[in-house]
């Protein structure tokens, strides 16, 4: 207790307020609308305390961005945060403004102080922000002026998670701020050993991983963004039935949901034990294993004498939508490459367009022949 | 090691220049995938096709040895680049899909 008393002395030192008004207490975020490098304490540089444990809003919040619910809002204000009670020598954390980065480093540091850099990544986590530059260099620079992190610590280290390295530059950094960096581990679960360790990684706690449960959370994200352009083709389906071009049934509805549930959420989660190495390849064959399927469950099509041109529609069709939508999981994923993706695409796309519309063509085939002839 | 998730062969643009490296071991520190091995005085690449281009070597090199095509390994993202006519990114500023 007598260090906590004596390190909020030293934080009041540091910025120069004696008084113990509420304003600049641990609940000063509340005041602090915005930019809180500016807080209403007197403009000067103020930290804000947060706590280690997450509130019932917090891991709703969490959710509900899991789902793509607010996802792209869901922010803290860039500044300078504390845990504990540090001091001038504790260690200083670098993160992201995503509020879901914020809350998975503090949710770690129960029982450490430390103090908590967060740059504005425009609600962005670490890893995609680094690689678009906003977790980078120029932001830290400006953000230890801004929040006054000089006359807060007298070490002049900074710890960035090592995905941080997309977008920063440890040398220039030095340079240009007098600030080393060092590159903590990838997952903020490992910053205690970390920290126990003297700022050393091991191998472990360098290597991305991509588990089930990694791979897992990832997908309703996914499952979600195919929702609308499905309704778009729900909608032409309809449209169609009504005109009497087409004849298409829960099946054919059922069947296409499969397939999109099939690429973006099973696809995903079976990942490392499908054979193949494109993610399209993946998709397909198990999409090839789905349609197979419907097909089998409804005994081949019965409904005119043109089944065949039906079941062949299904194994163009659907195994392909399955295939575009695994590939689009390459995004989600942390090994893919730029480059590995363009070459996958020049050749997955054309197969993938050419399949469907191969499959379109007798779909209608099925339909129309039992008419005109 | 790493041997669970490969993606393609041979496609990386990844490419180290022996002469300007100091074995500083840097860019095997901030690699994700472990494709580096420091060598006595020198960095080698080890697993070139566990690369997944995102640049942490490059940028933290501080002798320039280290030269690759950096970019977003997500096809989603490539199709939102062609379609805007602008360079491959994930829609992350907008309300767009983000890696």
């Amino acid at each position: 207790m007598k260090k906590a008393v004596r390190t909020s002395k030293k934080i009041k030192e540091i910025h120069g307020h004696e008084d113990t008004s509420p304003c600049c207490s641990e609940e000063a975020a509340s005041c602090c609308s915005g930019d809180n490098a500016t807080c209403c304490c007197g403009g000067k540089p103020e930290a804000v305390g947060v706590s280690t444990s997450l509130s019932f809003q917090d891991i709703l919040g969490f959710c509900k961005a899991r789902w793509g619910i607010n996802r792209m809002n869901y922010k803290v204000d860039p500044g300078l945060y504390y845990v504990g009670q540090p001091d001038a020598n504790s260690p200083v954390l670098v993160t992201a403004n995503y509020k879901m980065s914020f809350d998975s480093l503090r949710k770690e540091l129960s029982g450490i102080s430390a103090w908590i850099l967060v740059l504005d990544t425009k609600g962005i986590n670490v890893w995609c922000a680094a690689g678009k530059g906003t977790f980078g260099t120029a932001e830290l620079i400006r953000r230890i002026e801004k929040t006054g992190l000089p006359e807060v610590v007298e070490h002049r280290t900074l710890i960035l998670p090592q995905l941080g390295a997309v977008g920063v530059s440890a040398h220039e950094v030095l340079k240009k701020s007098g600030f080393k960096v060092v590159y903590g581990p990838v997952r903020a679960k490992d910053i205690p050993k970390f920290l126990e360790n003297g700022m050393k990684a091991d191998k472990e706690m360098r290597r991305v991983r991509f588990n089930f449960a990694d791979r897992a959370v990832l997908t309703p994200v996914e499952a979600v963004s195919a929702v609308k352009p499905s309704l778009v083709i729900f909608g032409i389906m309809f449209l169609l039935n009504e005109v009497g071009l087409t004849k298409f049934t829960g099946t054919d509805l059922y069947s296409y949901i499969g397939a999109v549930l099939v690429g973006c959420v099973l696809t995903p989660m079976l990942l490392p034990w499908i054979p193949g190495r494109a993610f399209s390849l993946k998709g397909w064959l198990l999409g090839l294993i789905w349609a197979a399927g419907v097909i089998g469950i409804n005994g081949g099509f019965e409904r005119n004498n043109y089944d065949i041109f039906m079941d062949i529609s299904y194994l163009m069709i659907l195994p392909a939508v399955s295939a575009y939508y695994a590939m689009n999981f390459t995004g989600s994923s942390t090994y893919t490459s730029l480059s590995g993706v363009l070459k996958e695409m020049k050749i997955a796309i054309p197969l993938i367009a050419a399949s469907i519309g191969l499959g379109l063509v007798l779909l209608f085939a099925g339909n129309l022949m039992p008419k005109l002839l | 090691m790493s041997g669970k998730y490969k993606y393609l062969k041979n496609a990386v643009t990844l490419k180290l220049k022996a002469e300007n490296c100091t074995g500083c071991g840097m860019c095997a520190e901030v690699c994700p995938h472990g494709v580096f091995a420091i060598d006595g005085k020198k960095a080698r690449i080890v697993d070139r096709d566990s690369c997944m281009e995102c640049g942490a070597c490059q940028r933290n090199c501080p002798f320039a040895a280290i030269e690759v095509k950096t970019g977003v390994g997500c096809a989603a993202a490539v199709i939102n680049g062609i379609l805007t006519g602008a360079e491959p990114s994930c829609g992350c500023d907008g309300s767009g899909n983000c890696c």
